[in-house]
């Protein structure tokens, strides 16, 4: 079996979020980043059917060189191999496109990605692929087993969820509790050192260019109602917040 | 312009974030945008479109949720009226739908929209990222447009108005995929949808201590949704846990039971107009997010609330 995961390299959730240039760019000064919270499970499921089945994993971002320390993370965690289209992930479809331009052809059976990036929360980069490559899609996914050239899926659903079966290939959008979250052991990271990672150009351009950026205004200070008059809370909810 | 509004269904009727959606729709250069519904439902609430502003419903019955059959149900309606401007709300489904529209058309997609496009100098949106941490401006420069609205950005007011419900007709292809099972939780309300939301964390200290709290949702008419510890417990279903890894929501009231505030439980609920914490600690960090607060015990607090909810 042939798996792409797709990561994006996003700041840590508790980054403080600035911008510069007069709004026009984000700061990335002392943000810490990371590999986004949903491509992870995608990447753990991903090694425990290399384990279970047999796979060859492959791990690709759209991204500039400074995604790298996450790649290799990735290659720690038991990917085969890594690609790096060398390119700032500017819109939803600009990633699309270089995620199914690489995977045309290359007889891939899965290609998993997170339900969504923590930075623009989209969900819509797996649709997207799918539609470009002639691929069913699924997301969010919650249980993934691969049966021949079949998966049985189980997907989310507002309150509830749905089991599907469905031809592979396919490109899936995962989200808890698919996998164990996978942490790297020292053998991995060495090997990781070691194992490929080519760096491609990027096809096409963006749809979409960014204007600016703004904070949203300082939240107002919390009104505190003392415990014991906790029934006047309600009284404020309908009188002066208006929500009842 | 010529505007397309993909809406959802729940219960044989729109959603109340689709009336949103169309509302949004009307509002844009006020052309009276068209509706596609897809799902099962009843032709008297279909035409309830015309109210918030759609002139024309197209209806595609289909009783099975398979995003493949929707997003070519969504394709062929744009081919069909030529739209430009495709609005729908942000949710899994429509992420999914939108998302394959938009990948076969090569057009743009934006989500999380907070306002109305300017078009006075090309088409430029709002919308917010990071979760809801910060917001962008950007221009949208392919000739067919998607748009994802957020939930409660516009009021969805009927204004009178008639729309036509055609039935609508395509040749469906589920490529490959059958569903096998849907389970659903039936008589509760939907989460994302709510209007109140009364959510409890670890502070609850176990299932059985629950009964206090959905009391109070009951009170109020509210959802009821929980932290993901909560959920990773098993002390309540994996679709109530509400944060950056769970349901979105963005009521007009978000009640917080015993629940820190940490960071991941806050982006799933800044879009909340107005945000109540009970918490028997005073330096927990929700305090920080909030409107309203309460330090005090969740068991002697809540049964207070509900008792002044049931006066009202
Ligand atoms: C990548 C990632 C993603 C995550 N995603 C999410 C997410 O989507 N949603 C989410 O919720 N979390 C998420 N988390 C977990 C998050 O960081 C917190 O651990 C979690 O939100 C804490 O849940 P809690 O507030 O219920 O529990 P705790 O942090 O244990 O807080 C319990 C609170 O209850 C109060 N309390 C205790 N007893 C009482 C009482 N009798 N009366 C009143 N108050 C009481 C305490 O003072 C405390 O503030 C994520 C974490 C990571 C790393
Ligand atoms: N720059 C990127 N490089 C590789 N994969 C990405 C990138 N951005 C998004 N993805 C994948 O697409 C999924 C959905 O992203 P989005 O639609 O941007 O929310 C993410 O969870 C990733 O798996």
């Amino acid at each position: 079996m042939k798996i792409l995961v797709c990561i994006s390299n996003v700041p840590d959730t508790t980054a403080r979020i600035a911008f510069e240039d007069n709004n026009t760019k984000f700061s990335k000064n002392g943000v810490q980043y990371i590999i986004g919270a949903y491509d992870d499970y995608a990447l753990a499921r991903a090694v425990e059917l290399k384990e279970t089945h047999g796979a060859q994993v492959t791990v690709l971002n759209v991204g500039l060189a400074d995604s790298e320390p996450q790649i290799r993370k990735a290659l720690a965690i038991g990917a085969d191999d890594a690609v790096r289209v060398d390119a700032e992930p500017t819109d939803s479809y600009f990633v699309a496109t270089q995620i199914a331009a690489y995977a045309e052809g290359k007889g891939f059976d899965l290609i998993l990605m997170g339900r969504e990036t923590t930075d623009y929360n989209s969900g819509v980069v797996h649709g997207m692929v799918a539609a470009m490559l002639g691929l069913p899609s699924f997301s969010p996914v919650m249980e993934l087993t691969v049966e021949g050239s079949k998966a049985i899926i189980s997907k989310e659903i507002e309150g509830g969820k749905q089991k599907i079966e469905t031809a592979i290939p396919a490109v899936m959008g995962c989200q808890e509790p698919i996998a164990e979250w996978k942490i790297p052991n020292m053998r991995g990271i060495m090997a990781a050192r070691t194992k490929p990672l080519q760096v491609i150009p990027a096809v096409g351009s963006a749809l979409t260019g960014i204007i600016n950026y703004e904070l949203p205004p300082a939240k107002g200070a919390c009104k505190m109602i003392p415990a014991e008059e906790a029934g006047t809370l309600i009284k404020l909810l309908q009188i002066e917040a208006k929500v009842l | 312009m010529s505007i397309l509004i993909f809406t959802e269904l729940a219960d044989g009727k729109f959603k109340k974030s689709s009336l949103e959606a169309i509302s949004y729709g009307s509002k844009i250069d006020g052309s009276a945008p068209v509706v596609l519904a897809v799902g099962t439902a009843d032709e008297t609430s279909l035409a309830e479109a015309g109210q918030y502003g759609a002139s024309k419903v197209l209806f595609s019955s289909q009783e099975q949720e398979n995003i493949m059959v929707y997003s070519q149900a969504l394709l062929k309606a744009i081919e069909t009226t030529g739209a430009k401007v495709i609005v729908s709300v942000k949710s899994a489904l429509a992420d999914a739908v939108m998302a394959r529209a938009a990948g076969t058309l090569k057009a743009a997609l934006i989500g999380n929209v907070t306002e109305l496009p300017d078009t006075t100098n090309g088409f430029v949106v709002k919308n917010s990222i990071f979760s809801g941490k910060a917001f962008a401006k950007t221009e949208m420069k392919s000739e067919v447009k998607f748009l994802q609205i957020k939930k409660n950005v516009v009021e969805a007011s009927p204004e009178g108005g008639n729309a036509t419900v055609e039935n609508f007709n395509f040749a469906a292809d589920a490529m490959g995929s059958s569903i096998i099972e849907t389970q659903k939780a039936s008589g509760q309300l939907s989460l994302p949808e709510a209007d109140i939301v009364v959510s409890g964390g670890r502070g609850m200290k176990g299932p059985e201590h629950w009964q206090p709290l959905l009391d109070l949702a009951q009170a109020l008419g509210a959802a009821t949704g929980c932290s993901k510890p909560v959920s990773d417990l098993d002390w309540r279903p994996h679709h109530e846990h509400v944060g950056q890894t769970g349901v979105k929501v963005a009521p007009n009231l978000y009640i917080a039971c015993g629940i820190s505030g940490a960071i991941q439980h806050l982006a799933g609920v800044n879009a909340s107009k107005v945000i109540v914490v009970i918490n028997k600690d005073p330096e927990a960090p929700f305090f920080k997010a909030a409107d309203y607060g309460i330090v005090g015990d969740v068991f002697e607090v809540l049964p207070k609330l509900t008792e002044a909810a049931k006066a009202l």
